[in-house]
């Protein structure tokens, strides 16, 4: 009943765990030495959260062959319910890693919703239409966030929108202030806990991908006419990819948001969501290894090379361009597979 | 070596070893306008259980027009069609497929980022049960079912003797083998009735004889209905039972093969003045 | 009289994304491709009349000529660097491509003339009319946008419409294969679509200014954003379309703002591309268009 057969997949699938687990192990080993610098361990937590938003979104690219620039928004459902659901537990679940893995979960869950209802209307579009909605999706998304209200007092939960209409009773507290966004968060967030989520989403992602669903998606992807002729209901599988993707960005959006003490809704805008596609793009659409180490990559590297900072996003366009122009221009296409099979026959030589 | 034909009601005519079965497929009066062009016209067509029907007729006659409307790739303008004797009306390609109509594409559609195994496995979605929660946690429900559909997959690819391709991208496949290729991942989702858009078109004669041979096991093995269109005279005249000719969407004459090679309407507007055939 | 205030200022607004929704209308019916950089090559042109008018101190309308040439150039030397080599690539490869060049144009200008606001001067002076005993007011500058919307309207209509540049358009974006066969340069007759677009996108970013005189970076990108839905509002391709589709839109924000939320305002003017990609992705004034099995 095992193995079917130790496809090339696989194998592949296995590396990308293999790769991360080393990863992880070798940066807690570093960090137990004291051989890693303080603004790097900063940076891990973000990290983890860049490349599990790249592995998500890449299921929507790479996967389901559409383009979502509204993933930011996701993450910020993510962030904001997450934080919210830590800053309620704060005393009634004393432990912080459960808390944060309630939290996370609760961002999965609240981004899976909003991910199902924006489904609904977003997933009948195709192509152009889809992505620019998407876009109008994450900006609503944004703009809600800006102008809510969330507090918390003896008669339980209170919402506004626009204005601070809460009301709270004596010793109750605002959550979520309109464009301040949630203060006083606790950094519960552990470089474990991004490793976790990171597998977490890996064994999601690849499960669904190699499973009658994915194959389901990748075969719409590839031919939705054929597909409907074959009988896949395309509305499900179009809907199982994105809903997933979606409440993967809002753990991972989760994780973000407490490792700051505050989050607001301007961080997760349209420039985010762009960030995220960079990854995804350079890594290679369908090719999550690829997206975790553009997603690392290009997390440190402005860091390491602050001096250049100003040059970053300028860089950045210039990797979408150019990607694009060599994995899709005829001409170009043809002339890196001569030179990769070039190689590829060098080396069968030696 | 054909069957006698006989008449069923929808003034149609089936193989006489199909009479006690019920009609796989009636079209009665089906039509279809786009803009102002009548596409399709009055069109009535019963096929028995087990019958080869060829659907022929010239260039722009409104062959792969029929395809799409008992697909429902096109909703149509009049007439009804009856699948197994239910009325497909209101249903979508997709619904139509699980219900019994598989269908290959005059232009190849497949997958052509999967493999050769996973496009036929696609095709078996329907069949398939296990859920989202068991292919996350690779439940025995997963396993058990993908092991049996990769055995079917297999199984099936032999017909055309793919079985050793099965790992390769569809995409990168020769074209008769792309092809091939759909006609088993058609099959693959168990229909009752196979369409067959110019299965023949770019083969070379050696290929198109073995196709033939295909076509015939895969009625006999499957017990199920086929119609096809094809511009090969010789395949058609050699495989099917009964013919149907569109002209200008209208059908001009249907019958056996024998009958169509002699109809002086058929002749004039499809075979022009090459009698041979 | 607040009422009708709010109207004029929604049609002036709508005027211009009117003018920008030309643009993409133009380029989407030919090149069949968004060009998400559209609205960034109205901050180009924006900064060009800037620094031709306050640092060199040219006259405004020489000001506008010298940003259109410059967005006529920057539109034609993008079409040929970015899109071209993609004609055949898959769509999203396109649209990743045009992200890109949003980008890299904005990133540019961060570079080049830094994140500090300009102060754009208006191109036809702060002067107004006063209507009804000063009840209403209408500025110069209104009045100028909305009849050079309506000018290029025109110009574009006979244009597309009798010249022989303007039929081999429409041949392009009926079918490019046949239209080549047909000896027309389709290489070139794209370039020169993008060129105009660029060209009204010049003209677009000067008025813009003019009416909301915060100049930075990302200046453009919102209302190129906005002018897209104006186009798929109008339907896609058409020209008349752009401009029903560009009015609507302004009058909608400029309402949604005075009578329901400031800060909602564009989470509004996006519900109403939502809505009408939903309801009717054709737009308005568009057709629908089948896929071929």
């Amino acid at each position: 009943m095992k193995k079917i057969k130790w496809s090339k997949t696989t194998g592949k699938n296995t590396m990308t765990y293999g790769l991360v687990i080393l990863a992880y192990v070798v940066l807690q080993l570093f960090g137990a030495a004291g051989l890693m610098s303080s603004s790097l361990k900063g940076m891990l937590i973000p990290i983890c959260a860049y490349v599990a938003m790249a592995i998500s979104l890449n299921l929507t690219v790479g996967v389901l062959g559409e383009l979502s620039l509204g993933h930011a928004g996701f993450m910020s459902v993510g962030a904001f319910c997450g934080t919210s659901t830590a800053i309620l537990l704060q005393n009634a679940v004393p432990s912080a890693p459960l808390r944060l893995a309630i939290s996370l979960v609760m961002g999965a869950l609240f981004a899976a919703v909003v991910g199902f209802l924006i489904g609904i209307p977003v997933l009948r579009l195709r192509g152009d239409y889809l992505a620019i909605v998407t876009l109008a999706f994450g900006e609503i998304i944004k703009s809600i966030f800006n102008n809510l209200y969330l507090g918390v007092d003896s008669h339980g939960l209170h919402v506004s929108l626009l204005s601070d209409r809460t009301n709270l009773a004596e010793g109750g507290s605002l959550i979520i202030g309109g464009p301040m966004g949630i203060g006083g968060i606790q950094k519960i967030a552990t470089f474990t806990a991004g490793f976790v989520l990171i597998m977490v989403t890996l064994v999601v992602v690849f499960n669904l991908v190699n499973s009658r669903a994915g194959r389901a998606i990748m075969a719409i992807r590839d031919n939705r006419i054929a597909a409907e002729s074959i009988g896949l209901n395309i509305t499900k599988y179009k809907m199982m990819a994105f809903v997933t993707s979606a409440a993967l960005a809002g753990a991972a959006g989760a994780l973000f948001a407490m490792n700051y003490s505050t989050v607001v809704a301007n961080k997760f805008d349209f420039n985010t969501s762009i960030l995220v596609l960079v990854f995804v793009v350079l890594g290679g659409q369908g090719n999550m290894l690829g997206s975790i180490i553009a997603a690392a990559a290009l997390t440190i590297l402005p860091e390491a090379l602050r001096e250049y900072a100003d040059y970053r996003m300028l860089v950045y366009a210039i990797i979408l361009i150019l990607v694009m122009l060599a994995t899709n221009n005829p001409t170009l296409k043809s002339w890196l597979d001569r030179l990769k099979s070039g190689r590829r026959k060098a080396k069968e030589a030696i | 070596m054909f069957p006698k034909l006989v008449p069923v009601p929808s003034k149609n005519m089936i193989p006489e070893r199909d009479i006690d079965k019920p009609l796989v497929l009636e079209c009665i009066n089906l039509g279809i306008t786009f803009g102002g062009l009548q596409a399709v016209e009055n069109l009535d067509l019963a096929m028995g259980q087990t019958e080869i029907t060829g659907l022929i007729g010239p260039n722009g006659a409104g062959k792969t027009t029929v395809f799409n409307l008992l697909t429902k790739v096109y909703q149509p303008t009049t007439g009804t069609i009856l699948l197994n004797g239910k009325d497909i009306q209101g249903m979508d390609t997709a619904h139509v497929n699980r219900e019994g109509i598989a269908r290959t594409f005059q232009n190849i559609r497949l997958f052509s980022d999967l493999t050769v195994e996973e496009n036929v496995k696609v095709g078996m979605d329907a069949q398939m049960h296990y859920n989202m929660l068991s292919s996350l946690l690779r439940l025995p429900g997963y396993w058990k079912e993908e092991k049996a559909a990769h055995e079917r997959a297999l199984e099936l690819l032999s017909i055309f003797n793919m079985a050793d391709l099965a790992g390769v991208k569809a995409g990168s496949l020769p074209y008769g083998a792309q092809r091939r290729l759909e006609i088993i991942r058609a099959l693959a989702t168990n229909p009752r009735l196979l369409l067959l858009d110019e299965p023949a078109a770019g083969m070379n004669p050696s290929e198109t004889a073995e196709l033939m041979e295909n076509i015939r096991k895969i009625r006999d093995t499957f017990q199920i209905a086929i119609l096809l269109i094809e511009h090969d005279m010789n395949l058609v005249m050699n495989i099917c039972e009964g013919i149907c000719v569109l002209n200008f969407g209208r059908v001009i004459a249907k019958g056996t093969p024998s009958e169509i090679q002699a109809n002086p309407a058929v002749i004039e507007a499809y075979l022009g003045k090459k009698k041979e055939a | 009289m607040t009422f009708l205030n709010f109207l004029i200022s929604g049609i002036s607004l709508g005027s211009i994304y009117a003018i920008i929704a030309l643009g993409y209308t133009m380029v989407y019916g030919i090149a069949k491709m968004l060009n998400f950089a559209h609205g960034d090559v109205i901050m180009v042109g924006a900064y060009i009349c800037f620094y031709a008018i306050s640092r060199f101190e040219l006259p405004p309308l020489v000001g506008i000529l010298l940003a259109m040439i410059v967005c006529m150039l920057l539109g034609i030397i993008i079409e040929r660097l970015a899109y071209k080599p993609l004609r055949s690539a898959p769509s999203l490869a396109v649209l990743i491509t045009a992200i890109g060049v949003s980008y890299f144009l904005q990133n540019a200008a961060l570079l080049l003339w830094t994140p500090n606001p300009k102060v754009f001067p208006s191109v036809v002076g702060d002067g107004k009319v006063e209507l009804f005993g000063g009840q209403l007011t209408i500025s110069h500058v209104t009045i100028v946008t909305i009849v050079a919307c309506v000018a290029i309207m025109i110009f574009l209509t006979v244009f597309t419409e009798s010249t022989k540049m303007g039929k081999a358009m429409r041949a392009c974006s009926e079918d490019k294969g046949a239209a080549q066969l047909m000896g027309i340069n389709v290489n070139a007759t794209i370039s020169i679509t993008f060129a105009i677009g660029s060209g009204l996108a010049a003209i677009a970013g000067a008025l813009l200014c003019s009416a909301y005189p915060t100049l930075i970076p990302t200046t453009g990108s919102m209302p190129g954003i906005k002018a897209f839905t104006a186009a798929v509002f109008g339907g896609i391709g058409s020209i008349p379309g752009a401009l029903l589709g560009g009015l609507l839109l302004g009058v909608i924000e400029i309402f949604a703002k005075a009578y329901i939320s400031t800060q909602l305002s564009d989470a509004i003017v996006f519900a109403v591309l939502i809505i009408v990609l939903l309801v009717k992705p054709a737009g308005l004034l568009g057709k629908q268009i089948r896929e071929k099995v």
